[in-house]
């Protein structure tokens, strides 16, 4: 009887210190990543970078241009992907559920969820930069909305999942169309939880490099032209801190602590609305 | 003698001011029903009065819901569930195929065992159901609104926080509010599925006095597996087992004489 409990204390001990070992580890290695993003990152931050295009080497500049870039081609991407993705999540939770049609579609929705990005990247390549002669703002959008686009079904589909039957049921009994039904009642208790996987989405896509480097390129000089080669911070990034000038590397290590800060504010955005969620996961 | 009581319409009531018979809102002749090849209601025949309570009880899985599932149609969201026979209200079977699902759960109200309130205010979960079939003028959407709250003794309790979330309120309140939303309709009939199960001793005496109090103004099927909830709130009480209707009658005949073995067995609790 006490062997077995020395025993079984013994391994608990074990195992306890062995993933508190691990989670440490990991742990450390984002703290040393986050340290260095901070402390690199901070001392690139002026108000040059906010205003000013980015220079030829050796001469002073900022992202402004590749500020707005990704800003533009995020908020694009995020407008096409979010009403196609919602629409899309509704029909596979709600009306496909039993159909062939609709488990196909979630199959390979789920395999696009993690498909690389550079495939996305080439594939929207292939048919518009190619025709269209010149890579412009409108394909890195379009990159960039084919990667949003699995995740905020896979969330729409999963969240209104979670709505109760009983909801639905007891909103059908009062004499509610289906469509009501939805609309009223199940996307808004899905609500939250829906726009958490957006912003989610949106985090997910204002760090892609690979899908931007077919198709939207980048642009040296400050242009809104959809239509154009656009600049925008992931590229950016990528370029200057492959470049061997400290300039360029500076401006490289601010756009990362730019791109980084935006993303932990969209994941403090998405807790804050999951917070509020009514539905419990 | 025990054919009768399956399903004639007893006319032996419980309470003195009830004595004049009342009008017949639902009548259910032959019906079946199938969960796919499964078969949980077998040749029910059966008459629910206006303005009275006709309680159903029977064991888990005696097809006492399925039963009142039936007469909203509400099985309907499910694609392998399907009924036979003939449940008329209002004078049209409703099993008929080109019945108006909407209008007829407009017509014939349902609560659930869980308190499900909406995810908006107080006061939108009641005008929920009334904008579905009525556009009012805001004043006679707030009289609306406020008469049902009143109706289902929950007015005075939430007069002050129509604003806030249904969510907000205790199991007990939010399935007043629930039975608030569904009268606000005016329906003919109120199907009440185990509506006092998930609430305590207290609340459950409110739901209870409740249904009593709505009477006067309703046709109203209750599911429960309180023996005493039935035997306090009911005019009438459906012994059901297996699928079958056993027993039809009286609430004071079933509980005091009942005919078949059955019913007695199990209002004395020796099974189920």
């Amino acid at each position: 009887m006490s062997a077995r409990v020395r025993r079984r204390s013994a391994v608990n001990i074990i195992v306890l210190s062995l993933s508190v070992a691990t989670a440490l580890m990991g742990l450390a290695f984002l703290a040393l990543i986050g340290w260095t993003l901070v402390s690199r990152g901070l001392a690139a931050i002026n108000i040059d970078l906010f205003t000013q295009e980015t220079p030829p080497p050796g001469s002073r500049g900022g992202l402004a241009n590749a500020i707005v870039g990704s800003a533009a081609m995020t908020g694009l991407a995020m407008l096409i992907a979010t009403p196609v993705g919602v629409l899309a999540g509704t029909y596979l939770a709600e009306y496909g559920r039993d159909s062939r049609f609709g488990s196909v579609a979630r199959f390979i929705n789920d395999i696009l969820l993690s498909a690389p990005s550079i495939l996305v990247g080439l594939f929207v390549y292939g048919f518009t930069v190619l025709p269209m002669q010149h890579y412009s703002g409108w394909a890195g959008s379009i990159a960039l909305s084919l990667i949003a686009l699995p995740v905020i079904v896979r969330s729409t589909q999963d969240m209104i999942g979670l709505v109760p039957v009983p909801l639905r049921e007891a909103a059908a009994a009062l004499g509610a169309p289906e469509w009501r039904v939805m609309m009223s009642i199940v996307w808004r208790a899905a609500g939250s939880g829906m726009l958490t996987g957006v912003l989610l989405a949106a985090a997910r896509i204002s760090g892609e490099t690979a899908p931007l480097l077919f198709t939207a390129l980048n642009n040296q000089f400050w242009s809104t032209d959809l239509n154009a080669p656009m600049a925008n911070l992931p590229v950016v990034i990528y370029r200057f801190a492959l470049s061997p000038y400290d300039d360029w590397q500076q401006l490289a290590w601010g756009g990362a602590f730019l791109i980084t800060f935006a993303i932990l504010v969209l994941n403090i955005l998405a807790r804050l609305v999951s917070a509020r969620s009514q539905l419990k996961v | 003698m025990a054919g009768e009581t399956l399903t004639a319409r007893p006319r032996v009531h419980t309470k003195p001011a009830d004595t004049e018979s009342a009008e017949v809102k639902v009548s259910v002749r032959d019906l079946h029903f199938y969960y796919d090849k499964f078969q949980a209601l077998k040749n029910v025949n059966l008459d629910l009065e206006d303005r009275r309570v006709t309680a159903f009880v029977g064991p888990s899985g005696c097809g006492k819901s399925t039963l009142l599932r039936v007469f909203n149609r509400i099985y309907g969201l499910y694609p392998r569930q399907r009924a036979e026979g003939s449940v008329m209200i209002g004078g049209r079977n409703i099993l008929d195929r080109d019945q108006d699902l909407n209008a007829l759960r407009a017509m014939v109200g349902m609560v659930f065992q869980k308190p499900t309130p909406f995810p908006m205010t107080i006061y939108e979960n009641i005008a929920f159901g009334i904008r579905l079939y009525q556009s009012l003028p805001k004043s006679e959407l707030d009289d609306r609104v406020e008469h049902a709250l009143k109706r289902a003794a929950l007015w005075v309790e939430v007069k002050d926080k129509l604003r806030q979330s249904g969510l907000s309120l205790s199991g007990g309140q939010q399935q007043r509010l629930c039975i608030a939303r569904t009268i606000a309709t005016e329906p003919a009939v109120v199907l009440l599925d185990e509506p006092a199960s998930a609430l305590d001793p207290i609340s459950t005496a409110k739901v209870e006095e409740l249904i009593s109090e709505l009477r006067s103004d309703y046709c109203i099927a209750i599911v429960t597996h309180n023996m005493q909830q039935a035997a306090r709130s009911s005019d009438y009480t459906a012994f059901m087992y297996l699928g079958e209707l056993v027993e039809f009658g009286a609430t004071e005949k079933i509980f005091t004489n009942p005919r078949d073995k059955r019913t007695a067995d199990y209002i004395t609790g020796r099974f189920g």
